[in-house]
């Protein structure tokens, strides 16, 4: 029988370096957006198309939603863990959260790198 | 071995009512709230950047959309989500070095937590929604 008690030792260290890494990440682009928006001042489709449009600004949006992507499932399964009891359960809605921000994923690049 | 029994000796907090929670209990449990909301929001997020980019036609029906009222309050109320997860996380990264974690600086943060957010929301919301 195994009487060794499961806490700690790193279990965690992954997924709690991802959340602090993707906060970072997701801080700076709020600030560079919000200053962006405050200086361009999209009013019409064409601005607003152009501000997407630019590849830097392509590719920081979508480190940004990649971030958003990689914190939800930390947070989402840290919540799960916390309420959710029964393994059943909770895996199976482990597995949809996993499905459905993967799926975001595809949909922010075919949003972004839609011509 | 850690001892299984250490576990009864926390301490328990069994009023529900959240206004009745310390102020960095208070901070604490908004953050996982707002966070919640903001993982159910993002579906709507990715939809309305969706309609505003595919075209001059769905950027105008953006446009309508987000001038209703409803739509607006929810809007305000998930950018009050974003802002107090991102305040209260910024709070976190520095508990993380040990910056302001005795009772009084953890208070006097998260008061100010609650304050800002609150405020920029209102600033951002004014701006961007009105």
């Amino acid at each position: 029988m195994v009487t060794r008690t499961v806490v700690g030792a790193h279990y965690g260290l992954r997924g709690w370096l991802a959340q602090r890494i993707s906060a970072v990440v997701m801080a700076v682009y709020t600030i560079v957006l919000v200053v962006a928006l405050a200086a361009i001042r999209p009013a019409d489709y064409a601005t607003w198309k152009t501000l997407f449009g630019h590849g830097l600004m392509r590719v920081a949006t979508l480190l940004f939603i990649a971030s958003v992507l990689l914190h939800a499932w930390v947070g989402m399964r840290d919540i799960l863990m916390d309420y959710i009891k029964p393994t059943g359960l909770r895996l199976a809605l482990h597995v949809t959260v996993i499905l459905l921000l993967a799926g975001y994923a595809g949909w922010a690049v075919q949003i972004l790198w839609r011509t | 071995m850690p001892d299984a029994s250490l576990k009864k000796k926390r301490p328990l907090w069994y009023d529900l009512n959240l206004l009745h929670l310390p102020l960095p209990g208070l901070v604490s449990i908004l953050h996982r709230i707002s966070g919640a909301l903001l993982f159910f929001g993002l579906v709507w997020f990715l939809f309305l950047l969706d309609m505003s980019l595919a075209s001059e036609q769905g950027y105008a029906r953006f446009a309508r959309y987000v001038s209703q009222p409803l739509v607006k309050l929810a809007l305000l109320v998930l950018l009050w989500a974003y802002l107090h997860h991102f305040c209260a996380g910024i709070r976190y990264l520095f508990l993380d070095i040990d910056k302001g974690v005795d009772l009084a600086a953890a208070r006097a943060t998260s008061g100010l937590v609650l304050a800002v957010s609150l405020a920029l929301t209102a600033i951002l919301g004014w701006v961007l929604l009105w």
